[in-house]
């Protein structure tokens, strides 16, 4: 059973995180995302479930206090818009390099530096080309819609839980801000502690009893051992490729022209593809849902039928870039974006493929 | 009597801490830090909460205390051990959670979490080292460092015009009224380590009454970067670190002293 509703797409994230049964939420307000704090504050989760929500001093403190959770073994996360995202980065550098699971949401807004409160998709190398230092990568989900703001909540808690390592929820200020019915899945209970002790006590530090002690930290100052922890991160890694790359074809079968768009971009996309197939041009839809992984065969195979694939994004042009590496150049692929938050129509889309692909 | 009738436990007079591990201290020879272990660990110990406590070692010297204390532990980046805490704290309410911070992880670059923690009044226990300087990057100028100190980066002594005065940090957060206990100790002689056992104590009790945040500063030495013998530097602690940071309880169960 599930329930249906009205609702912003930060809004539907911040119930399902409830639902999800996660233990705990920091966060610190940022338009556009300010939202997901708000209504978890509202909604009084301690009393619903007994989820912990914390207004942090800081986007730091935030990801911090994921990092304290997370180390205990308990479902967390936190949640900021772009300038915040960059605070957050060296907690998340260091939750990739101590193994810890836990949730980070961006509600991308335009940049560079304070840049515009308006949607953008100018996080993109951020999130999927570390951001952080050092070698490490987020999974990363790309929703589309207030449906996949909800559904994604959970999904992302699983893959932070099997890998033991930072998701991350990209999402932007039109996905965050618009509103669209969505179905909420019912309430998964919170584990209690006893369970979290039972699921994770041979990592977590939740006191030793019974056990040797547990330690949780990403320093090895042997170099030997911390080129053992890299290399068990690039396993994940390659894991996450062979078992949890998303994507979704929208008519490809028959198409000439691709486009490759992911989040707000896509949903505008999918409407330029109808314009394009009443004028006679047969053009298919390529949405990667992880960014990281990324669908690089897919978009191989699809270059070996499509004359030529153009890029959407909101953004100078940066996703462009892995679909170059993605067809290895067997195909011209060019690159569409708007910047300063203003969003592309459907018809430019249309027209700047005719132009640069089709020509 | 035989060496090993002398060895027997009921014989003993002094034992390793017990929940000290093997692992040798990477301290200097002289630094107050394993004494400053040893007493937190005693009170564990004592207190019978060592399955229940979990720690949060900071960046700097003691940025491998998880390697030397036999408990649970996670690892901080430098400066957010307070966040970590807290977040433990809230979502853990029954265990017994602390820091252990210097002065430039705690005072600088953490500023910002050791007062928001402080002042939410977290549950928790922060066991402050002030040794005035940067120990574990070479002797650099920390916000404690005192007036006219030399350091690798002061290396005309610490001038306050320049450089403002040295950060009384203590003194700042027990005027928030989340925070309960404060109290600023040494480790430098037997007596001075058996007072700062007690404070740690008495925060560790804190935290089982959930009275908020408790806060013990243990002024110590760092003779390698303060480039004096270990004796020196603790005759030198006392002549110039004690005026500046006097020892004592500066607030208790919530009021100030």
């Amino acid at each position: 059973m599930s329930e249906l509703k009205l609702m912003k797409g930060n809004e539907a994230l911040a119930e399902a995180t409830i639902r999800a049964g996660a233990d705990a939420y920091f966060g610190y307000p940022i338009t556009p995302q300010t939202e997901i704090i708000e209504y978890l504050m509202t909604e009084q989760p301690e009393k619903r479930t007994g989820m912990v929500v914390l207004q942090a001093e800081s986007e730091l403190a935030a990801i911090n206090m994921v990092y304290g959770a997370a180390s205990t073994g308990k479902k967390v996360m936190t949640s900021s818009s772009s300038p915040g995202i960059s605070l957050k980065l060296e907690g998340i550098s260091y939750m990739a390099g101590a193994e810890l699971p836990g949730v980070i949401v961006n509600v991308v807004r335009g940049g560079p530096g304070l840049g515009t409160i308006q949607p953008s998709q100018a996080d993109y190398f951020q999130s999927v080309k570390g951001g952080g230092h050092g070698d490490y990568k987020l999974y990363v989900l790309a929703p589309s819609s207030v449906q996949e703001m909800s559904d994604f909540v959970e999904d992302a808690f699983d893959i932070a839980f099997k890998y033991r390592a930072p998701v991350l929820i990209l999402s932007d200020g039109l996905i965050g801000q618009m509103m669209e019915k969505v179905y909420l899945k019912d309430q998964k209970p919170r584990l209690t502690n006893e369970e979290v002790i039972e699921k994770y006590g041979d990592w977590a530090v939740t006191g030793k009893k019974g056990r040797e002690r547990n330690i949780i930290t990403s320093l090895d100052l042997q170099s030997e051992k911390m080129e053992a922890r890299v290399r068990r991160l690039m396993k994940k890694y390659e894991k996450m490729e062979k078992e949890d790359m998303r994507f979704e074809k929208t008519l490809c079968d028959d198409a000439d022209y691709l486009i490759v768009a992911y989040g707000s971009s896509a949903r505008i996309s999918q409407k330029a593809v109808e314009l394009g197939r009443k004028k006679g041009i047969k053009i298919g839809l390529l949405r990667p849902i992880t960014l990281f992984p990324y669908p690089k065969q897919p978009l191989f195979e699809l270059a070996n039928q499509v004359k030529g694939i153009l890029s959407v994004e909101l953004n100078a042009g940066q996703m462009v870039e892995d679909v170059r590496l993605a067809v290895e150049h067997k195909i011209p692929v060019a690159h569409f974006g708007r910047t300063g938050g203003i969003i592309h129509t459907p018809e430019e889309i249309l027209e700047a493929l005719e132009q640069k692909i089709i020509k | 009597m035989e060496v090993l009738d002398i060895i027997k436990p009921e014989n003993q007079v002094f034992c390793k801490t017990k929940l000290m591990t093997d692992c040798p201290l990477s301290y200097c020879p002289g630094c107050g830090h394993g004494t400053a272990h040893n007493l937190t660990m005693e009170v564990i110990d004592e207190m019978g909460i060592s399955e229940d406590t979990i720690g949060v070692a900071p960046v700097g010297c003691s940025v491998l205390a998880y390697d030397f204390m036999n408990i649970d532990m996670t690892q901080a980046a430098h400066g957010r051990a307070p966040a970590v805490a807290t977040a433990i704290a809230r979502t853990w309410p029954e265990k017994y959670v602390f820091t252990y911070q210097g002065d430039g992880d705690l005072a600088a670059i953490g500023t910002a979490e050791t007062i928001h923690a402080c002042n939410r009044g977290e549950n928790i226990v922060i066991i402050f080292v002030n040794n005035g300087i940067y120990g574990m990057t070479g002797g650099q100028m920390a916000p404690t460092t005192l007036e006219g100190m030399k350091s690798s980066t002061s290396p005309y002594g610490r001038d306050i015009e320049t450089m403002g005065a040295p950060l009384k940090i203590t003194e700042l957060i027990a005027n928030l009224p989340g925070v309960n206990f404060v109290s600023r100790q040494s480790v430098h002689t037997h007596k001075h380590a058996r007072k700062a056992k007690k404070a740690i104590r008495k925060a560790f009790e804190n935290i089982k009454m959930k009275k908020g945040l408790s806060f013990v500063e243990i002024v110590s030495n760092c003779n390698s970067g303060w480039k004096m013998t270990p004796l020196e530097s603790n005759i030198w602690m006392e002549k110039n670190m004690f005026p500046y940071f006097p020892l004592g309880d500066i607030k208790v169960d919530g009021k100030l002293k």
